[in-house]
């Protein structure tokens, strides 16, 4: 006979002791903030908080929808998301084939270690190192163009270099980490398939192609899968850092722009309806690829 | 698995790949360290790659004889020794309660927990709540909201999950209590798993910036970050190098600025080749189911 609640409650009374921290933790810094979004159906008025605010209903979404700047801002976001993903999807796959088959194990070695360490680096750190290094008149990136006899260029006041920048800086950063899944793939392949392959004539090309592949498709499916949920999440801080006042017609996205109105401008409600609705996107795209990444793959984020 | 044999052309071509990988990743460091350690004239003529010309020390010495910096320094190196351990503490007791399997519940604990990946209320209410909650320029801003890694917390779970049952049976024989375990078994049975969320939740404290850009006004409170973002992003470093030059210095802005970006990520490149193989432990375990 299953125990009754009250006797579960009892027995597990130690547990539930430890775990009340926690719950605290999770109640006051996620959901209380959490439930704060009424705030975007709510006139914000400063001395009577978030809570005894007056009730405006939908006014703010109508004003986001009116915004002129608003269909820019939503454009700027998803397309930053989808050229992110387009590129960074799969430069870590042909990184990890490369890794895989570099047959100097120490070398090999060497240069993983190496590639993983832009990924520790602060999003300040980055952001500033590129500053430096694009400034049209000391950065090293122009004094190569200069010699090349061409012209320096202005990266960073240049609205339509902001992307290029922005996803280059990306990769750069997020690559060799990434390629850690896809060896851990690769390592678990069964040397007796490429004994296979190779008793039927397959060369290191075939063997490639037949085996090594093959044998990391279930990662990339799983990858794939969550990083297209994944694709509205991209980083306040190098967008906020990297772009500026010249920039704003391909640099200004969801958060940004919600930091500014916001946090600057002092129009919280409107603010966050901005963000709710974007982050009520985000929310269908990561669970959506969550069911399909447990049914496909059999493997999924919780 | 590739049968040996000789050198193809292949290979030729990957090494040369993984070569530029590995250059292009170190490079903005090296290049970075090479400004700083140069002289003027020939940073001021772009003179500078790979090597330092006319090598020494005054931007290295600009940028550590200001005062922001080192307050910086403090103020994070404080954070992390607090953060990691509030966040340690918090978590382990987290992973730990939630890793009985019997755990009444336990389910819908996991639940609400996991949904806080997926949504959360976004900048403003955030915001307006820390402010609510008097956290507004306290040290408490940098280590309370981010307390738990929700990632960690689920890596953390998994692991104790798999620990064998008969071990805890075994502790139980031995008289320990349900909170026994904890110390006497599943810690020092964790230590892999311990170590690599520790240094998950360093990393992340030491390179935190938009928490304290939102909840932080008080510039005796920056941490390192933010001061790094405020000398070499908005560009306060003019007035450092002013009192530089004053001092006898000679330093260029460029140099004065590579030397701060150096110093705010100098502590984690040098941790960096000892601590590698537990962030990689750490990356593969985060891949495992929750």
């Amino acid at each position: 006979m299953k125990p009754t609640v009250f006797k579960r409650l009892k027995r597990d009374r130690i547990y539930l002791l430890l775990l009340a921290p926690v719950l605290l933790y999770y109640i006051l810094f996620k959901y209380v903030p959490m439930f704060g979004i009424v705030i975007s159906f709510k006139d914000y008025n400063l001395f009577k908080g978030v809570w005894a605010s007056e009730w405006v209903g939908l006014k703010y979404y109508r004003w986001f929808l009116q915004n002129p700047d608003a269909w820019n801002i939503i454009r700027n976001t998803l397309l930053l998301g989808m050229y992110r993903f387009l590129f960074l999807y799969p430069t870590p796959i042909m990184l990890a084939v490369l890794f895989y088959l570099m047959r100097w194990k120490r070398y090999r070695r060497f240069v993983q270690t190496v590639s993983y360490m832009p990924f520790f680096m602060s999003q300040v750190v980055i952001s500033s190192i590129l500053i430096m290094l694009l400034s049209p008149s000391t950065g090293w990136i122009n004094q190569m163009i200069k010699w090349l006899g061409v012209e320096p260029i202005y990266f960073l006041q240049k609205a339509e270099w902001f992307r290029t920048i922005y996803i280059a800086s990306d990769i750069w950063q997020q690559v060799g980490f990434s390629t850690i899944i896809y060896l851990a793939a690769l390592a678990s392949i069964d040397p007796q398939l490429y004994e296979a392959a190779r008793m039927d004539g397959a060369g290191r090309w075939k063997q490639t192609i037949h085996v090594t592949l093959p044998g990391i498709v279930p990662a990339m499916v799983i990858v794939f899968i969550l990083q297209l949920g994944g694709i509205l999440e991209l980083s306040f801080d190098k967008a906020f850092l990297l772009g500026n006042v010249a920039t704003l017609e391909t640099s200004d996205i969801i958060s940004t722009y919600v930091y500014r109105t916001g946090i600057i401008g002092g129009s919280y409600s409107y603010a966050s309806a901005i963000d709710l609705s974007m982050a009520v996107i985000s929310l269908i795209l990561i669970y959506t690829a969550n069911k399909v990444s447990r049914k496909v793959g059999e493997t999924s984020l919780w | 698995m590739v049968k040996r044999g000789q050198i193809r052309f292949f290979d030729i071509v990957n090494f040369l790949l993984l070569g530029f990988v590995a250059f292009a990743s170190l490079f903005p460091f090296i290049h970075m360290a090479s400004v700083v350690l140069s002289s003027p004239e020939h940073v001021i003529r772009n003179e500078v790659g790979l090597w330092p010309r006319g090598l020494q020390w005054d931007a290295i010495g600009a940028a550590i004889g200001d005062e922001r910096l080192w307050i910086g320094y403090r103020n994070t190196l404080l954070y992390l020794v607090l953060g990691c351990c509030i966040s340690m503490i918090l978590t382990i007791l987290g992973a730990y309660a939630l890793s009985r399997k019997s755990l009444i519940f336990g389910k819908p604990v996991m639940l609400i927990i996991v949904f806080t990946i997926m949504f959360n209320g976004g900048m403003i209410p955030f915001y307006l709540v820390m402010k609510s909650y008097g956290l507004m320029d306290t040290i408490w801003a940098m280590v309370l909201p981010s307390a738990i890694n929700t990632y960690n917390l689920i890596v953390m779970r998994t692991f104790f999950q798999g620990i064998p049952v008969e071990i805890e049976e075994s502790g139980r024989i031995d008289g320990l209590s349900d909170f026994g375990l904890l110390p006497y078994i599943i810690i020092p049975l964790s230590k892999p798993v311990l170590m690599t969320v520790g240094l998950f939740y360093a990393v992340e404290i030491w390179n935190s910036f938009s928490a304290a850009l939102l909840l932080l006004r008080d510039s005796n409170l920056f941490p390192l970050q933010l001061m790094i973002r405020n000398l070499v992003v908005v560009g306060q470093s003019g007035d450092v190098l002013e009192t530089s030059v004053a001092s006898g210095r000679t330093v260029v802005l460029e140099s004065l600025k590579y030397a701060l970006i150096l110093l705010g990520s100098l502590p984690i490149i040098m941790v960096y080749p000892f601590i590698q193989k537990h962030f990689e432990q750490g990356a593969l375990l985060g891949s495992v189911k929750g």
